[in-house]
């Protein structure tokens, strides 16, 4: 159902709730110099919160496109509007022990926060490439300052400058491909676009022109998805960046980068023929894909090998996790796209709970490198623990929920007979633990390093290590509600 | 109703390893004896199988089947036959002992210890009990982390070389079987990780893989197992792994990890894919052989105890490999109860070379001679066990030997004249290093006073001492249980090969 602006605005409440919360944030920045920093962390809870309500309850079930053709509202959006809204929410309260963040003013990484979820919003439910390019902005612009965050930081400001270099030719040729695409099909809409291919057929189009439009698109989304090639900003920005803004970016605008990477390939390159997917274009698109997925996991894991400062680890682990969600596109199948979202659901817990760990330790001993971890579990028990578990649940060990997001990408892509594409996703599995065993060996196995005082978690991060850690152990037996949940997400696409 | 006994069992160590986190880690006392109380109360519950255990069935039995993930086809479903009944059966037996043990040798971060002994154990028993492929892999899995741990926290000076190295080479072979898994969830239509129902759907034709097909998967699967066995050229991280961890771990290492991969072999590799394996006999048996003799022969120029003892190892498990290999009632029996008797010799031994290693500080060989006038009692105890692993009869380590070598003549008689030979050669280095530490003049005035075997000492030993003399002489209490088990894998494997060859 085509809906006008004046419909449509119903069904975009929860991201009016950001606009509105944003607004509030920066008014009350500037006007309670006392009250700011307790009321403005719990006004973006509450935002997010009334977002999410809204996400979840208000628009459940609805199916429409909104303000004209430029938004769909359906079951796909909404998994990844509720997920980017968790993503936030498990920042903010991230954020808030965090010495790094206290150290400066906190007023506008709240509102900036609450732009680069609008954003991520946006880009999740967009089916108009203007709307896409324009949301894809709005995340970006905003990240570049939260990375530069810290003013008075050599590396936050380095970061933030690579970051905006990057982006900007980055999501400059992806503008130049969608333009490409409009001269080609005269729409800028995902369906129209499709149509149009498929009634003149590939052939009907200048074929260098097709390949350079959407190489030039793909760099766009493999920018967002820290996907190799176009990863080179990100061991620089993640480990520059404050910890909580790295912890929201590996997972947040990533997930975001994958929707409409879905949405473009899902909705706008391909045709459903019964169950199975065909490609509109003469490109072997999976084929591309194999290539991507199997590049940025193996690169990103063989350089996560050899570095000692673990936000630059991290950094790397998050290329290869791309890399992993990337499999599951492969295959265009129902299946695959369902493993995508449940490698993303699990990857959210596990990636989180590993930087909330980095920032807790960081807030006490002022350090990232592994070699200070050392001894860790004689001064931080828990902490310990918890880090174990995040890091096994990287690795994919059962029973941790790791696993069962590397089992779900698996199933698919050997559901297709691709036995090789999975054996190479194995090994790199195995290359991983070699780093993420680093990791528990320096806080397990080695003797500490001098320092004995226990080490300070205040009741808010325990609260929410607690709370990162549930998923992580219990997925495995209470697994039905997010296979269901994910199945009904993707039914959009896979015609069920 | 659902039995769950075997869920008891199975999960009783996980219950006691979170009640030991109430604990307070300085009260040493309540946490050894809660520890030691979770493993013998799991023990006993384990009798009942045996008691309750119909000889004559051959299927499986305590049977569990709980829906869990019905999308894509995964059951909690447990039960256990012949086979797996006396690898439950060790393994609860073989973890008080070990945790008796440990009880004053190991003293740092002592809670922690034992909660991942216990966490162990419940991995051990889960790989045992699975009747699901996925279920499977996930204890096979869960079980590493508690390993990579004892051995990388409480292991001797390059622990954590030697933790690494074992976890990276088991978890590089066991995710290749993960792809195997779900290929073969795939070939068998998508629907169920049930062991038994791909089992019966290759028994009735109704899965038919080419041999292509076959030889991958049985592949991915063996060389997961060969690591765990480890079947030489695998073998490179066992003697670092068993070197450096504490005797618990290596009791543990030895008596039942290792045996998950010749069980492995046993439950999937020969059932379900019988023609690779048929097509991959000749190699594997070659392996094993080299294995058996490699092993003895490197073991003879150790100097370390444990170093010895480890190498052994690799010797004993290449009977076992080429008697499950010889595909016959005699070798497959005489496979399954080496694997028992490896774990209680070998299990034996480790203990023996931990209480001395706890006297004297040392394993070394030549650091000792003529213990047996101080260390009476223990000598005598460390002849029998030694004897038991040479494989003298009346001990146990004959009944086994003795059957292997007869299912392995049937099958092959070049192999099993060169594998002969590991017996003897296995006869040199045991004995020359029992003479060598026990006998002759006491030459080291360390050596003089050492105190005898403490009661802890004794109550571990003697356990294990009867064992190995029950099973030796009696040996039917034992073999009969496995009788229709053994003999029903056997009909299926020469069945379904005979189907495929038509």
């Amino acid at each position: 159902m085509l809906m006008d602006n004046l419909q449509s605005l119903r069904y975009f409440y929860p991201e009016l709730t950001l606009i509105v919360a944003m607004l509030v944030v920066v008014i009350v920045d500037i006007s309670f110099n006392r009250l700011r920093n307790v009321l403005n962390p719990l006004l973006t809870i509450a935002a997010l919160l009334i977002a999410a309500y809204f996400t979840a309850y208000v628009n459940h079930g609805q199916e429409a496109n909104l303000f004209l053709g430029m938004l769909a509202l359906d079951s796909f959006a909404q998994f990844f509007k509720l997920f980017l809204l968790l993503a936030a929410l498990l920042v903010v309260l991230g954020s808030l022990h965090s010495e790094e963040l206290l150290q400066v003013h906190q007023g506008e990484f709240f509102a900036l926060l609450l732009a680069v979820t609008l954003g991520m919003l946006l880009m999740a439910n967009s089916i108009n490439l203007a709307i896409l390019y324009l949301s894809l902005e709005l995340v970006s612009l905003t990240s570049y300052i939260m990375v530069g965050y810290l003013k008075g930081d050599r590396l936050s400001n380095e970061a933030s400058l690579k970051y905006i270099l990057f982006g900007a030719i980055s999501t400059g040729s992806m503008l130049y491909g969608f333009s490409l695409i409009y001269g080609m099909t005269g729409s800028l809409n995902l369906y129209t676009i499709r149509d149009a291919f498929l009634s003149q057929g590939v052939q009907g189009f200048d074929q260098f022109t097709i390949l350079l439009a959407l190489v030039l698109t793909l760099a766009g989304f493999g920018f967002k998805t820290a996907a190799v090639p176009f990863h080179f900003w990100c061991p620089d920005v993640y480990a520059g960046a404050p910890t909580p803004v790295t912890a929201f970016l590996s997972v947040a605008p990533k997930a975001a980068g994958f929707a409409i990477l879905v949405r473009f390939l899902f909705s706008g390159m391909t045709q459903t023929s019964g169950s199975e997917w065909g490609l509109v274009n003469g490109i072997n698109w999976p084929l591309v894909l194999i290539g991507i997925s199997v590049l940025t996991m193996t690169l990103g894991n063989i350089a996560a090998l050899t570095q000692n400062n673990l936000k630059r680890m991290l950094a790397y682990s998050s290329i290869a996790h791309a890399g992993y969600i990337l499999m599951g596109s492969v295959v265009l199948t129902g299946e695959g796209l369902k493993s995508m979202l449940i490698y993303m659901f699990v990857y959210l817990f596990m990636n989180l709970g590993a930087f909330l760990v980095v920032t807790i330790i960081y807030n006490s001993d002022r350090s990232f490198e592994i070699g200070d971890y050392h001894g860790m579990f004689k001064r931080a028990p828990f902490l310990t623990f918890a880090m174990g578990v995040f890091m096994l649940s990287l690795t994919g060990i059962p029973p941790f929920a790791g696993f069962l997001g590397k089992l779900y990408v698996f199933l698919a892509v050997i559901e297709k007979g691709l036995f090789w594409f999975a054996v190479v996703g194995t090994l790199n599995a195995a290359v991983a633990a070699f780093y993420y065993m680093r990791v528990i060996k320096a806080m397990v196995l080695e003797e500490g390093n001098g320092k004995t005082a226990p080490l300070h978690v205040s009741f808010l991060n325990q609260a929410l290590l607690v709370a990162l850690l549930i998923p992580n152990l219990i997925l495995v037996v209470f697994w039905n509600p997010i296979e269901r949940w994910t199945a009904s997400s993707v039914k959009l696409f896979s015609g069920l | 109703m659902e039995n769950v006994l075997l869920t008891i069992v199975t999960f009783l160590p996980l219950a006691g390893a979170t009640l030991l986190l109430a604990i307070r880690k300085d009260n040493l006392k309540a946490i050894r004896l809660l520890a030691l109380s979770t493993a013998t109360a799991t023990f006993l519950l384990s009798l009942p199988l045996f008691f309750h255990f119909e000889a004559s069935t051959p299927g499986m039995q305590f049977e569990q089947l709980v829906t869990w993930i019905p999308s894509i086809g995964v059951n909690y479903h447990v039960g256990i036959d012949g086979i797996s009944l006396f690898l439950v059966l060790l393994t609860t037996f073989l973890t008080p002992i070990t945790i008796l043990s440990s009880w004053n040798s190991i003293d740092r971060r002592v809670k922690e210890y034992f909660i991942f002994l216990l966490l162990l154990e419940t991995g051990m028993l889960g790989v045992f009990v699975a009747l699901d492929l996925f279920l499977f892999y996930v204890f096979w899995e869960v079980m590493l982390v508690p390993m990579y741990f004892l051995i990388g926290v409480w292991g001797g000076e390059r622990r954590i070389y030697a933790a690494v190295k074992f976890f990276l080479y088991t978890m590089t072979g066991s995710v290749l079987m993960l792809v195997a898994i779900i290929a073969l969830y795939f070939f068998n239509g998508g629907t169920t990780f049930d062991y038994l129902t791909i089992l019966s759907n290759v028994q009735t034709g109704k899965l038919i893989l080419t041999v292509t097909e076959q030889s991958w998967l049985f592949l991915a699967f063996f060389i997961a197992f060969a690591i765990k066995v480890p079947l030489f050229p695998f073998h490179t991280w066992l003697p670092d792994a068993h070197v450096e961890a504490p005797t618990a771990g290596s009791v543990i290492l030895a008596g039942v990890l290792l045996k998950m991969g010749t069980y492995g072999m046993v439950r999937f590799c020969l059932p379900l894919f019988s023609e690779a394996t048929l097509e991959w006999t000749p190699w594997i048996n070659g392996l094993a052989v080299v294995g058996i003799i490699y092993g003895a022969l490197v073991a003879m120029v150790q100097t370390d105890i444990k170093r010895l003892v480890a190498y052994s190892s690799v010797s004993h498990l290449g009977f076992v490999v080429l008697g499950i290999f010889a595909v016959n009632q005699q070798g497959m029996e005489g496979a399954i109860y080496q694997m028992l008797n490896h774990g209680i010799s070998t299990g034996a031994l480790f203990l023996i070379v931990g209480m001395i290693y706890d006297r004297r500080h040392t394993r070394l060989i030549q650091e000792f001679g003529g213990l047996a006038t101080s260390l009476p009692v223990f000598s005598t105890f460390f002849m029998i066990v030694t004897l038991s692993s040479i494989g003298l009869p009346l001990l146990n380590g004959f009944v086994g030997e003795f059957l292997v070598l007869l299912g392995a003549f049937k099958a092959n008689v070049t192999y099993t004249v060169f594998a002969t030979s590991g017996i003897i050669l296995s006869a040199v280095y045991m004995l020359w290093m029992y003479q060598r530490v026990v006998f002759g003049e006491v030459t080291n005035e360390r050596n003089k006073g050492l105190p005898d075997l403490s009661l802890r000492e004794k109550f571990i030993l003697v356990p294990m001492t009867l064992l190995i003399i029950w099973m030796g002489v009696y040996s039917q209490t034992f073999l009969r249980k496995m009788d229709s088990s053994v003999s029903q894998l056997l009909s299926r494997f020469q069945s379904t090969a005979v189907v495929l060859k038509k």
